[in-house]
């Protein structure tokens, strides 16, 4: 067998206030194969960000592990360790910072791996803007002046300068409306497939795990409940819990797939 | 621009404000075009003049040596400004420095930084000031380094509330995942989104340093004479109420319009940057 890209061993975070200890990840173990999409879903509270906070080295782990590739990562991450592990988060609002154009926000994980000269990089922005649909004259804009969507978009850029090989998408679509959900999640497919990227997909949306997700870990309390591949998930869940998830998502109208097919075929292109 | 514009227009007293401010800058810029007695600004002595009431030559009246007391005005608006830049130039970026590391270094780092902050913000400012310039001489730049050392705690305290809650938002995470430096992270991505507030509070305490360094001089621990200080003009005609109250009232309108003419314009500044501290 293959070593995984990444392995978990063993997680948990206590997080320590006024005296209260809140467990907020308990045993968490799981591993992720190059290439595939490894979705974690559960309520609000039950963990999921502070698994990819850990992950990501944003906040050191009470114990456990993380392997990436089979090596340990170290609790203050060198530079190229960052480098290859990258995050997508659900406020693209927040996430972009307003004072700054988009280019310059682009540029940023450029400099910091000295990923080309000085000189290439305007043109690695631009390549940049044009693999997330967005045309080379955005650099030059201001945050505030882009859509939800197209900041989103910049923020998917942003996470793909450095050259990573995992990214965290937290709930990257939950604060967008339900057609530029769309046009995002084909977008994090189209860009999988073509640079071999492997996903964390971090959700409550059901619906999008379906259509994304290989495997599938359900979190409740910091506890992983299940951890099995979608289909198992949606067909014949191990737990009840799960079951409950799923009964209470929405279901997909014929209308909604109709558009998904066209959108699938390019016919409507965001702008 | 034409939104700033628009916001200082549409507001009488802001109106107000801009042309204050705009008289006392202009009038301490050209200040040897428009004074009429240019030389009493040094040690001219004039006795068969001294004492004078507002009349002409004199609008305002000369001092108690025969020197015009509008020329003398003027020239102090020259040095209270110079003043007051200078005190802000050093101020600010050391209380923002201090701020922003409070703000987003960990514990160790805030708690001293921040106990520093409030030792010297429970000092009453102009008691702090005096008894510095009680050890110091009392001369501009002595002035201009007590004012500085009481105003930058107020700076250091605005950027660490600005920048614990900017460092809750997105794109410092983003930066940290990165892998930017914490140098980076504070002076580049977390102090642009400050800068409204800072500009607000900077032309607001323009007025008040001009404020404080005239109750220094007025306590004669300022700048001393011949060099001319609005605050120990008042100070020097004060003993020569009523009879001789051109003396004292000039120079204290001349403190009025600039303090109110900054905190005129830092209102009309709040409201075009949008900030409401």
């Amino acid at each position: 067998m293959t070593t995984p890209l990444l392995e978990v061993k063993n997680l948990a975070k206590v997080f320590k206030q006024d005296g209260f200890e809140i467990n907020a990840v308990r045993d968490f173990s799981v591993s992720v194969k190059k290439g595939d999409c490894l979705a974690i879903v559960g309520e609000s509270g039950s963990g999921k960000s502070t698994i990819a906070n850990m992950i990501l080295g944003v906040h050191p782990p009470t114990s456990g592990e993380i392997h990436f590739k089979g090596k340990p990562l170290s609790p203050r991450r060198r530079k190229n360790e960052r480098r290859v592990l990258q995050l997508v988060q659900q406020n693209p609002y927040s996430s972009i910072n307003p004072s700054r154009r988009i280019g310059a926000t682009l540029k940023l994980p450029l400099k910091v791996h000295g990923i080309g000269s000085s000189q290439d990089r305007p043109g690695r922005v631009e390549e940049l803007l044009a693999e997330v649909g967005l045309p080379a004259s955005y650099a030059r804009r201001a945050p505030s002046t882009l859509s939800g969507g197209q900041c989103q978009r910049v923020a998917i850029a942003r996470a793909l300068a450095s050259q990573p090989e995992l990214i965290v998408l937290d709930e990257p679509t939950s604060a967008l409306d339900v057609l530029v959900q769309a046009r995002v999640l084909i977008l994090l497919q189209e860009l999988q497939s073509k640079r071999d990227l492997t996903y964390i997909f971090i959700t409550h949306d059901l619906a999008v795990v379906r259509n994304m997700a290989d495997r599938v870990a359900v979190m409740r309390d910091g506890q992983l409940l299940e951890l099995n591949p979608t289909g198992k998930i949606f067909e014949n869940p191990d737990h009840n819990y799960t079951r409950s998830l799923i009964s209470a998502s929405p279901v997909i109208t014929k209308k909604e797939i109709k558009l998904r097919e066209k959108l699938k075929a390019g016919l409507v292109r965001e702008r | 621009m034409q939104r700033t514009a628009k916001i200082i227009l549409s507001k009488p007293l802001s109106i107000i404000g801009v042309i204050l401010i705009a008289l006392v800058i202009l009038s301490a810029l050209f200040a040897d075009f428009i004074t009429p007695f240019p030389s009493h600004r040094g040690t001219v002595v004039d006795f068969s003049n001294f004492n004078q009431p507002p009349g002409w030559p004199n609008i305002m009246g000369t001092d108690l040596v025969g020197r015009d007391l509008f020329t003398r005005i003027i020239y102090a608006y020259r040095i209270s400004l110079i003043l007051g830049i200078v005190v802000l130039l050093l101020a600010v970026p050391l209380g923002v420095t201090v701020g922003l590391m409070a703000g987003y270094m960990g514990r160790k780092v805030r708690f001293v930084l921040m106990r520093m902050t409030e030792v010297f913000l429970s000092i009453p400012p102009l008691v702090l000031a005096m008894s510095i310039m009680g050890v110091l001489e009392p001369t501009l730049i002595n002035g201009m380094m007590a004012v500085t050392v009481m105003w930058w705690p107020w700076y250091s305290r605005l950027v660490y509330n600005l920048t614990l809650a900017e460092k809750e938002e997105g794109y410092v995470l983003a930066a940290e995942v990165i892998g930017a430096s914490k140098l980076h992270i504070m002076f580049i991505e977390i102090l642009p989104n400050c800068f409204p507030a800072i500009l607000t509070k900077m032309t607001l305490d323009l007025g008040f340093v001009i404020l404080i360094a005239s109750s220094l001089s007025f306590l004669g621990l300022g700048v001393q004479p011949p060099t001319p200080d609005l605050g120990s003009m008042v100070a020097e005609g004060a003993r020569y109420l009523p009879d001789s109250w051109w003396l004292t009232v000039f120079p204290g309108l001349a403190i009025l319009v600039a303090v109110f003419g900054f905190n005129l314009l830092g209102d009309a500044m709040r409201e075009v940057l949008g900030t409401h501290q």
